[in-house]
């Protein structure tokens, strides 16, 4: 035919085959996302591209603060500067103890032969807003890869732990609070020694999980760091148990805990810039010899010194526990057998 | 009833853009973790794909929801496949809204708005399961509640006259 309908009409695609082609491309991207987490470049790309326009965002709420700061009365002032002061004396005979017990713990953990602990590196951070979203609890700092920020590096506040970068960009990160669903770290309990991994609950509170019902935890026990997944440096304060519930029907513990650094409080937080000495991710192949050939030396360097740092580049199926664990929001095997074996584990590779 | 049906200006590209780059601004605020604050970004694509679909549709939903994503720190693709069933939807029924009273229209998008809010929820439950709580359907009664103001704002500059008229009583 040599008539055609003329172009009044055109309107390009139509609205259904549009809508199936981005939803397709929306599915893609969600699944290459949550299962590949392959996308960082796009992220990289557009989070700095935002950059700017969240700054434009956030100036009616900084002016207002300092509009608020401006008029703060010099009596809230004074009474602050008291209480900084006397904050200040008395962090100073634990500052000067702590001295001293550094040096004599360095000197016995050279009698010993034992792995130095290094001083580690902070950057301190200001809190630019909470991620809007509902299911998470996500917070976005000002500091990002120019300022040596990796994922992985714990986030803390004066008193304690507030959760782990999960997501860098060149000027901003994004840290995963303690809280979060899926957050999980290991802790510690100071009074009496027993190691277990606490999970964020999703709703301001931590639990930990698998912990049998004779264990010795108590209402008000205070859970720290315990150092055993090479991320978090050991003795950081976490949470106070708050409820402990033991039920007949139950082999595990119900152990509510409150985590102690003011985590919706703050606006300044300090990264710790802590190189982890994570292995690479396990690469799964069906070679069974190599693998274990693997296991082998992994165990060998556990039993001689902490010198697999190194060697853990090509660790395999042991150091999968650990990497599995210490991989920033990943979701956690939820069985009692991952969760016991995966601190011992870690704890032999130290 | 009749209702005046008024002749309006074509609408302006360069507003309709300013008004949704307005939305996203309005999102990246620090609403922090209030229930019930409107999603604008969703409200002002609903506006402009019942008003002007041919304009505004569902690549540009699309790429709306990519920067919602990630500045939201959500998964990539959440937002983007919520915004265009959204404006999906909203272009099946444009032909039809219009001609109800404005309050008759925010019933219409009311269920619109928490469709994708449904298809946020979906999908996050089939990836990390866990349930925000019933109040976070309330987002979209409070931009349904939003509509009738957002139709006065967003139609204002189609609604001025073409030549202004001094005489003119009103």
């Amino acid at each position: 035919m040599e008539y055609s309908p003329p172009p009044l009409f055109k309107q390009g695609a139509s609205a259904r085959a549009k809508v199936v082609f981005f939803s397709l491309i929306a599915l893609i991207l969600l699944v290459a996302d949550s299962r590949l987490r392959s996308l960082t470049v796009i992220r990289q790309v557009v989070g700095t591209a935002l950059y700017p326009l969240e700054q434009v965002a956030l100036m009616p709420r900084d002016a207002a603060y300092m509009i608020g700061g401006y008029f703060t009365s010099v009596a809230a002032l004074e009474k602050e500067n008291r209480l900084l002061h006397e904050q200040q004396l008395a962090n100073a005979q634990a500052l000067q103890q702590g001295r001293q017990l550094q040096a004599e713990n360095d000197q016995l953990r050279r009698l010993l032969g034992a792995n130095q602990r290094v001083p580690l590196k902070s950057v301190m951070a200001e809190i630019l807003f909470d991620a809007r979203d509902p299911f998470t609890r996500k917070i976005v700092l000002d500091r990002g890869a120019r300022n040596g920020v990796e994922a992985g590096q714990p986030v803390i506040d004066d008193v304690g732990v507030v959760g782990q970068v999960t997501r860098v960009f060149p000027l901003t990160s994004e840290v995963a609070l303690l809280t979060d669903k899926d957050q999980a770290i290991p802790v510690q309990v100071l009074r009496t020694g027993l190691r277990s991994v606490a999970y964020g609950g999703g709703s301001g509170s931590l639990d930990l999980r698998f912990v049998p019902t004779n264990a010795d935890v108590r209402n008000g026990d205070v859970l720290v760091t315990s150092g055993i997944d090479s991320i978090y440096p050991a003795g950081l304060a976490v949470a106070k148990v708050v409820h402990v519930e033991n039920k007949a029907s139950d082999p595990f513990s119900h152990i509510l805990c409150q985590p102690l650094a003011g985590i919706d409080r703050n606006r300044q937080l300090l990264i710790l810039l802590a190189k982890s000495g994570l292995p690479a991710q396990p690469v799964y192949q069906d070679d069974k010899s190599k693998d274990k050939k693997d296991v082998g030396k992994d165990n060998a360097d556990g039993k001689v010194d902490g010198k697999d740092k190194a060697a853990g580049k090509q660790a395999a199926s042991l150091a999968a526990a650990a990497a599995k664990k210490a991989e920033p929001a990943t979701k956690q095997a939820r069985t009692p057998a991952a969760a016991a074996t995966k601190p011992s584990s870690a704890g032999t590779r130290r | 009833m009749n209702r005046p049906h008024y002749i309006l200006r074509p609408a302006n590209p360069l507003f309709i853009a300013v008004s949704l780059l307005g939305a996203f601004v309005l999102n990246l605020l620090p609403w922090g973790r209030w229930y019930g604050i409107p999603d604008f970004v969703a409200l002002v694509l609903v506006f402009w794909s019942i008003h002007q679909p041919r304009k505004v549709g569902i690549g540009i939903a699309f790429f709306m929801g990519l920067l919602m994503d990630v500045h939201d720190a959500t998964l990539l693709g959440q937002h983007a496949l919520a915004y265009s069933l959204l404006s999906y939807f909203a272009i099946m029924i444009h032909r039809r809204v219009l001609w109800f009273p404005i309050g008759t229209q925010a019933l219409h998008v009311l269920p619109l708005l928490l469709c994708s809010q449904l298809v946020q929820l979906v999908v996050r439950v089939l990836v990390s399961g866990n349930f925000p709580g019933w109040l976070y359907f309330l987002e979209s009664v409070v931009a349904a509640l939003l509509w009738p103001v957002v139709t006065l704002m967003l139609l204002a500059p189609q609604r001025r006259p073409t030549n202004r008229d001094e005489t003119r009583p009103i």
